[in-house]
Formats: C-alpha cells, structure tokens, sequence
C-alpha cells in the first residue's frame, strides 16, 4: 500500500464516480453500483478492484452480500502527508478564492 | 461529511508499518493514545475501556478482547453533550498482520442507527485518529500541529 496505488487509482473518472456514490451511501453491493454506471458489471468490477488494491475501497461480507465501503483514510494520509506539511494555508486561501468565485459566478 | 447519508456503519483501514503488539498496545494503553487520540488518555483493562479527555472521565463496556488481534467495545461520546444523550454504539478494532512487516489495522464503527449525531461528528474523526496512529508507530512522533 503506497501513495502510488492511490494516485493511480484517484487517476479515473469513473474510479472517483465510484468513490462518489459510495461517499453519498456507503455500503453498497457491485449490482447497486453497477445500476448507477453506464458499464459492464465486469468493468465495475475491475475499477473496484483497482479501489480495493490502493486501500480506497473496503469490502466486508453481510450474511450473503459483500458490501463495498468507502475508506477515506489513504486520503487522509496524502493530506498530511502532502497538504498540511508545505502549503495547507496557501491552498486554502486559494480555495476559498476559487469557491468565492465561483459562487458569485 | 454532511453529506453522507448512510453512517449507521463506518469502516476505515490503514496498514502500519508494526507488529500487531505494538498495535494492540497503541489502542490499549493512554500513554500512547494521548498522542494521536485527541489528547485522550484510553486504558483497556479489566473488561472496561476507561477514557479520560481533558478532565472529562468515562468508560465503555469490552464486548470482546482477543490480544493482539481483536478488539470489540461499545462507544459513547461522552466528551459531548449531545451525543452523550444518544444510544451507544459499537466498535471493531481488527489486527491483521501482512507480508513485509506490515499490519492492516480495519476500526468499524457501527450500530449508530440511534446516534446519528455521533455519527456524523466521528467520521472525520477516524481518519484524523488512524493517520496519526499511523504516524506514531512509523516515526515515534505525533503528527505534527
């Protein structure tokens, strides 16, 4: 588990779809968020894979079902590692220029 | 994560670069977890999980203890008002040691049907918990502010 993983994996739109709808409801089967995408359940199924392998995605068994849960953790730890260490006060100040923009936009 | 709807259980995991002893013994003893925990002086003994933050002084029931693999005990947020009022819920800490010295430690947060309140406030909370936990055991330092 490195932060290579977690680039990669962070490097796709529909992985961070799927990170998205599970951030919206965690907990979630294959066939539920295979409803939400315009792919084939194999395809889901390589993307979540790929989430699981970087440490984004947890499974955990339900009786019969596997649920899919969100872990934010591996994100958390880019943010420290990355975030907080060099520049957390200019990035937020740049953020909340872009937000402020964007919302009198 | 005032978004989220589905809170009633949490998972959250991160592999650490120890043994599961040393593990078992950062979640278990307050003089380790008052560097990554909030400050939190937490004790695990004897059955009961004693926590003290800031002067305020609680403990929880152990549900289960299976050193160093396992650890189950309810959760009340009792440094809160609010969320002391609500139900208590329910904790898994699961040890797992990995290839390369490594170990996956998995923290579930569940049974928050009935504490919602706690259960929005912990989400952030885990994540800041088990990457300072992380920090701890890799560096021997807390993190950092």
């Amino acid at each position: 588990m490195d932060d290579d993983q977690v680039f990669k994996a962070l490097a796709d739109p529909t992985r961070r779809h799927l990170l998205d709808r599970l951030f919206e409801r965690d907990g979630r089967t294959l066939t539920e968020l295979e409803s939400e995408l315009e792919m084939t359940r194999f395809g889901v199924m390589k993307h979540l894979r790929v989430l699981e392998e970087a440490g984004l995605v947890v499974t955990r068994r339900d009786g019969r079902e596997k649920l899919h849960y969100l872990n934010p953790v591996p994100i958390r730890l880019i943010h420290d590692r990355w975030i907080d260490k060099y520049t957390e006060h200019r990035v937020a100040a740049l953020a909340d220029l872009k937000h402020g923009l964007e919302d009198t936009a | 994560m005032t978004t989220m709807t589905a809170l009633t259980t949490q998972v959250y995991s991160v592999f650490i670069r120890a043994t599961p002893e040393q593990i078992w013994d950062a979640i278990t003893k307050p003089e380790f977890t008052e560097q990554y925990f909030y400050g939190a002086r937490i004790e695990v003994k004897g059955g009961r999980r004693f926590s003290n933050i800031g002067g305020t002084e609680w403990d929880e029931e152990v549900l289960e203890a299976e050193p160093p693999s396992k650890l189950v005990h309810r959760f009340v947020a009792a440094y809160d008002p609010d969320m002391a009022a609500e139900d208590a819920s329910r904790v898994t800490w699961e040890i797992e040691p990995q290839e390369g010295g490594v170990t996956k430690l998995t923290v579930v947060h569940d049974q928050l049907e009935s504490a919602p309140k706690t259960a929005e406030s912990v989400a952030g909370g885990w994540m800041y918990i088990l990457s300072g936990l992380k920090t701890l055991l890799e560096t021997g330092k807390p993190l950092a502010g």
